[in-house]
């Protein structure tokens, strides 16, 4: 070790190891008996990440609601107080945006798990290999584009002159109104977030051994039964996932509601506030809102055990 | 049965046929996985089928089961072609491999599965499933999931799940493969008394040929797809229908061309097995039944409980032999390497058999 030899065979003493390899040595030997420290390495920066700049901020939100503006100089006055949630309370609209928020992610939620649980289940457990493969990366093609090109994509699709309306005139059909309207709301939140869904739904169906599918027709189930006794109860935490991807990015969306929609989100009424308003406090209580929507879907979802077989 | 008058007996008076599998063929796609079988399964009889892997006993179950459709053939059950029937309206039931538990189910949940899905009431599920989780010792552990039960429970509630909805006949897939030895010697007592006590038919399917030899009323044999032979395991192992029969079944020493001709006079294949030779030194002389060959020890492993010698015959080929260390230490049988001896046994345990492939199988005639 302490020798080497040279391309002439000349047996030359090593160089005595550098400052730097000696400290390498001494940090190796630390991680080495110290399993704490190797974890700190691990974890640290992603957690530096999660705790202090995510959570720090949410946490700066949830102060900065109790703030408000002044309705005259417009400036932000650190009081205090529950003006914001009195204003949210009193004022209908409020209650109906969030409301209608909360309806449509609902909606679209359910939406994508009727969707996704037959593509998945094909996928999964029907589809050829090469089937298989074609298919995800066909469901996971779209997100390789931009979500603006897709939004817009739709609104070309759904607008009054659009493709769709297009279609039925040529076919004698008619037209119908789907542009700019909660409808349209629906169907592009669905389209956006099916892949998301469609994942981990197909994740958890494709866990699922053949011989359960098999043992409970070979006990007297036909395939309803076991679809609905079997199949169903094991992939719920992965459905439970999906849907919790479909609800909370409908939840949080402000771009759809402007381009497609008619109507106005939690985030459309958050972005005036900061942007246009620079109310930041009232923005920063009503975004409480959807933070609260959010927490009791998650407790629900942990009260269905859809996190046990994570 | 034979006393009833004919008119009102229209079944055959033979022992019913539980299960008649004929000419039952699967292929996926190039691939023959079963080419051709047909055997009969009698009521009340414990079955097996035994063979290597890959040698289509798997996926008969799996057709008797219906889990696979046949390409061609019929599967009778209890006189009823089923071939057509999905497996839900068979009236048989599977233990799997891996068992199949469903893991969101408790232990009680599992086993009362099959009564709920079939629609039956609430008192009589209560009873059944009391009497199937008793049977199999698993009271105690009714409420717990699978997940928490050890390899031999989780044995036991797959059994309990597939034996509680009292099916005519129940398939059994390697269920002994994934438990360690002596729980699956302990299993396979067991398994072999509850089936006796219920009198139900079972098809065993296994790779083990002790298994299949301790267990069985009869077995099957199959090789690519086909059923080499068919008998009780006395018959299966005393007298194997073709080399590959004698050498799946225990060991087995075949000799065949010149070897058999110097010793038996015929060039006919013939099988031995090593148990049935007696180590004798070369000067002896045979008896009248006996046949015997000259030969020289070439290894010895000694195995405790009794010694395996190979010995390399003058006639060409070799035997290996089996003796019980009665009087022998380990130091006494491994000096024996390089020993001439004579190899003796009596002429009704040497068997003449067919060699491999269909052709040769004419010889077993002569």
């Amino acid at each position: 070790m302490a020798e080497t030899l040279t391309r002439t065979g000349e047996r030359l003493a090593a160089p005595p190891p550098s400052a730097v390899r000696r400290l390498r040595h001494a940090i190796g030997r630390v991680l080495y008996r110290i399993p704490a420290a190797r974890l700190a390495l691990l974890l640290g920066p992603i957690l530096l990440w999660m705790v202090v700049i995510y959570l720090g901020s949410l946490g700066l939100l949830f102060v900065t609601s109790f703030w408000r503006q002044d309705s005259v100089t417009g400036a932000i006055v650190q009081n205090w107080g529950l003006t914001n949630y009195q204003f949210l309370v009193q004022e209908g609209v409020y209650r109906t945006i969030a409301i209608r928020t909360v309806g449509i992610a609902l909606a679209v939620t359910v939406t994508d798990i009727a969707l996704a649980i037959p593509i998945a289940y094909y996928a999964a457990r029907i589809a050829s290999p090469r089937v298989r493969t074609l298919l995800l990366l066909s469901i996971v093609l779209p997100l390789w584009s931009s979500y603006l090109v897709r939004v817009y994509a739709w609104r070309t699709i759904l607008s009054g002159d659009g493709v769709l309306n297009w279609s039925l005139h040529h076919v004698h059909l008619g037209s119908v109104n789907l542009g700019f309207s909660r409808w349209s709301l629906w169907i592009v939140f669905s389209y956006l977030w099916l892949p998301y869904v469609t994942l981990p739904v197909y994740a958890a169906l494709e866990r699922i051994p053949n011989s359960l599918i098999e043992a409970s027709t070979d006990l007297g189930a036909r395939w309803r039964t076991t679809f609905r006794r079997v199949i169903l109860p094991i992939a719920f935490p992965g459905i439970v996932a999906g849907s919790i991807f479909a609800f909370s990015l409908t939840l949080g969306d402000y771009i759809a509601p402007d381009l497609v929609g008619d109507t106005e989100f939690i985030g459309n009424v958050i972005y005036q506030n900061v942007g246009i308003a620079n109310n930041i406090p009232f923005a920063a209580a009503y975004a409480i809102v959807p933070a609260l929507v959010m927490g009791v879907y998650l407790l629900i979802a942990r009260q269905l055990k859809a996190f046990e077989a994570l | 049965m034979d006393s009833l008058p004919a008119a009102s007996q229209p079944q055959p008076r033979v022992a019913a046929a539980e299960v008649r599998l004929e000419g039952l063929r699967k292929t996926f796609g190039d691939v023959v996985a079963v080419a051709g079988v047909d055997l009969e399964v009698r009521e009340g009889e414990f079955f097996s089928l035994l063979g290597p892997s890959g040698c289509g006993k798997t996926t008969c179950l799996r057709m008797i089961a219906g889990f696979e459709e046949p390409t061609a053939g019929r599967i009778v059950l209890h006189g009823r072609d089923v071939s057509g029937l999905p497996a839900y309206e068979r009236d048989v039931n599977t233990v799997f491999q891996d068992y199949a538990l469903f893991p969101h189910m408790t232990v009680h949940d599992n086993v009362e599965y099959g009564l709920v899905v079939k629609g039956i009431g609430r008192a009589e599920r209560r009873r059944r499933v009391g009497e199937a989780l008793t049977m199999m010792r698993l009271d105690r552990l009714d409420r717990r999931k699978p997940g928490e039960l050890s390899g031999g429970q989780r044995q036991r509630v797959a059994l309990a799940r597939a034996l509680v909805n009292q099916p005519r006949v129940l398939l059994l897939d390697e269920p002994l493969g994934a438990l360690d030895l002596k729980l699956r010697q302990a299993m396979q007592i067991e398994l072999k008394s509850i089936q006796e006590r219920l009198s139900m038919t079972f098809i065993y399917v296994t790779h083990d040929q002790e298994e299949a030899l301790t267990m069985s009323d009869r077995m099957a044999v199959m090789n690519q797809g086909r059923v080499e032979q068919v008998g009780s395991p006395a018959e299966v192992y005393e007298r194997p229908a073709t080399s590959f029969v004698a050498g799946f079944v225990g060991a087995s020493n075949v000799l065949s061309g010149d070897a058999a001709l110097a010793i038996t006079g015929h060039r006919q294949a013939i099988t031995v097995r090593p148990e049935k030779i007696r180590l004798g030194s070369a000067e002896e002389g045979e008896h009248a039944d006996e046949v015997s060959a000259l030969g020289v020890v070439r290894d010895v492993v000694y195995v405790g409980a009794f010694t395996r010698y190979v010995v390399e015959l003058d006639a060409g080929g070799e035997l290996v032999v089996l003796q019980q260390n009665l009087t022998m230490s380990s130091m006494d049988v491994l000096q024996a390497r390089g020993r001439r001896v004579r190899l003796f046994w009596n002429r009704q345990h040497s068997r003449v058999i067919a060699t491999v492939g269909g052709d040769q199988k004419k010889e077993e005639i002569g």
